[in-house]
């Protein structure tokens, strides 16, 4: 399909470009999907339309009366994001019809992982069986933070959340995180990619390849959240890069069922000396704090047992379309 | 549904939030602020990338990179990210 706008995102085109998520937004500072989704919005490629569940990122930019969006943005309940793009795709379609529209618009519906991986799971996934075309973009901070930090279907096992505090009951949460891209895959769409704003270049390929698919694609886009992660503000992008080195959060695209591993992902499978271990990326964020406790070690142990066997799969998944 | 309700094209559509956050400063927000030597900046852009405020701007007709403090909330990220360490975080001398 053609773009209305060239895409070879260079720093500075990028730089350049205006911002469509602006500033004066209420997100904390150090915010990593603040940033992402100000990042993400400069790979569109023409008229936008987003909608967004509620989570953090909807509240903190549409405080009345101000709006962080450039674009027309339609604010809807936690649960529908995505039959939201589905009511705004079937309208775009009729306008179509009715010869009121020509031009292409496209569709971006975005949420948390509390509004992707648990409460909007079912309409998100009606929405990619109906086909409709849009982008959908996960923000994944790895809980429930927008009221107050509690463990989602995202939340990684061993952080401690307000619901899953660490003490003598609990160390942190007891599930690991759920395979919410490989859940998307089985819906055999055409395109689901995961990515970071660390490794912009690749996100904002991949935001600008989900544009492109006519039809339903899917971003799991990893984004820390230094308040319910009890991380250093600064550090929010450093903890983007250290998820991908240790393979906690592998870089990687699915199109039409094929596995590919993106460059920094695929670096670290060549040479895999490279691969830090999960210590180096869960250290110094207060929710993974007590697993230093030698009697925690265990879920150290469990961390890292589990990162190497979904990084094996992966592995294996990528190398049978190699 | 009674006559006497109203159609759907009389509700009002939504909420609507006019006004641009842009007129929201939020830069009284931060305790160190980002202070930046020229010298060492080589205009990569990787500040202006990950400033989660989108408040640094690359200026090409100036060739230099910009820092609006007024939506700065101190964060310190583009410190931790520059590869030439050009930005130092510091406390005010006084108020700003
Ligand atoms: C049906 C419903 N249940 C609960 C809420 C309250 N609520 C608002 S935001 C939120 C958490 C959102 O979490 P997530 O989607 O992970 O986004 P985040 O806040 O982490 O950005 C909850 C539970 C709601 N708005 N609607
Ligand atoms: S709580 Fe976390 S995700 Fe929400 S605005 Fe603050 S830093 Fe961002
Ligand atoms: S990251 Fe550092 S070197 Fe790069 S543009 Fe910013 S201040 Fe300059
Ligand atoms: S300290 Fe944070 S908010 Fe301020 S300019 Fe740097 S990155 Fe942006």
């Amino acid at each position: 399909m053609a773009t209305t706008q060239e895409w070879k995102f260079t720093a500075k085109e990028i730089a350049e470009k205006p911002d469509l998520f602006l500033p004066g937004h209420r997100a904390c500072a150090g915010c990593g999907p603040a940033n992402a989704l100000r990042m993400i919005m400069k790979a569109t490629r023409g008229p936008t339309i987003v909608t967004e569940a509620t989570g953090c990122m909807e509240v903190v930019s549409s405080i009345y009366p101000y709006t962080s969006w450039a674009v027309p943005w339609l604010h809807t309940a936690f649960e529908t994001s995505a039959a939201n793009a589905s009511g705004i795709d079937a309208a775009l379609r009729i306008l179509k019809q009715k010869g009121k529209l020509q031009e292409h618009v496209d569709v971006i519906a975005i949420a948390g992982d509390g509004g992707t991986f648990d409460i909007g799971l079912q309409a998100l996934s009606g929405a990619v069986e109906r086909g409709h075309d849009f982008l959908f973009v996960l923000y994944d901070n790895e809980g429930y933070m927008n009221t107050g930090i509690q463990r989602s279907g995202g939340t990684p096992m061993g952080a401690a959340t307000t619901t899953t505090p660490a003490g003598s009951v609990m160390p942190g949460k007891l599930q690991h995180k759920k395979p919410i891209a490989d859940i998307m895959v089985a819906h055999n769409m055409e395109y689901v990619a995961s990515a970071t704003p660390y490794y912009w270049k690749d996100m904002l390929q991949k935001v600008r390849k989900g544009l492109e698919v006519e039809g339903p694609a899917f971003l799991h886009v990893f984004a820390p959240c230094p308040r319910g992660w009890r991380s250093e503000s600064a550090k929010s992008i450093e903890y983007e890069k250290l998820a991908v080195e240790s393979c906690v959060f592998p870089l990687y695209e699915v199109v039409n069922g094929q596995y590919t591993l993106s460059t920094p992902s695929k670096l670290i499978s060549l040479a895999p000396q490279k691969k830090r271990p999960v210590t180096d990326y869960l250290k110094g964020q207060g929710r993974y704090r007590h697993l230093f406790n030698p009697k925690n070690k265990y879920v150290l142990d469990e961390i890292q047992r589990w990162t190497d066997e979904r990084w094996t799969i992966l592995l294996k998944k990528a190398e049978q379309n190699a | 549904m009674s006559s006497k309700d109203k159609g759907w094209k009389e509700i009002a559509p939504a909420g609507v939030t006019p006004k641009s956050s842009v007129g929201f400063m939020t830069g009284d927000w931060k305790t160190y602020m980002p202070v930046r030597d020229l010298e060492k900046c080589t205009t990569c852009m990787m500040c202006v990338l990950y400033c989660p405020e989108g408040c640094i701007r690359w200026r090409p007709e100036m060739g230099k990179i910009e820092i609006d403090l007024s939506f700065c909330k101190g964060c310190g990220i583009c410190a931790n990210e520059c590869p030439t360490k050009a930005i130092t975080m510091k406390l005010p001398e006084k108020e700003e």
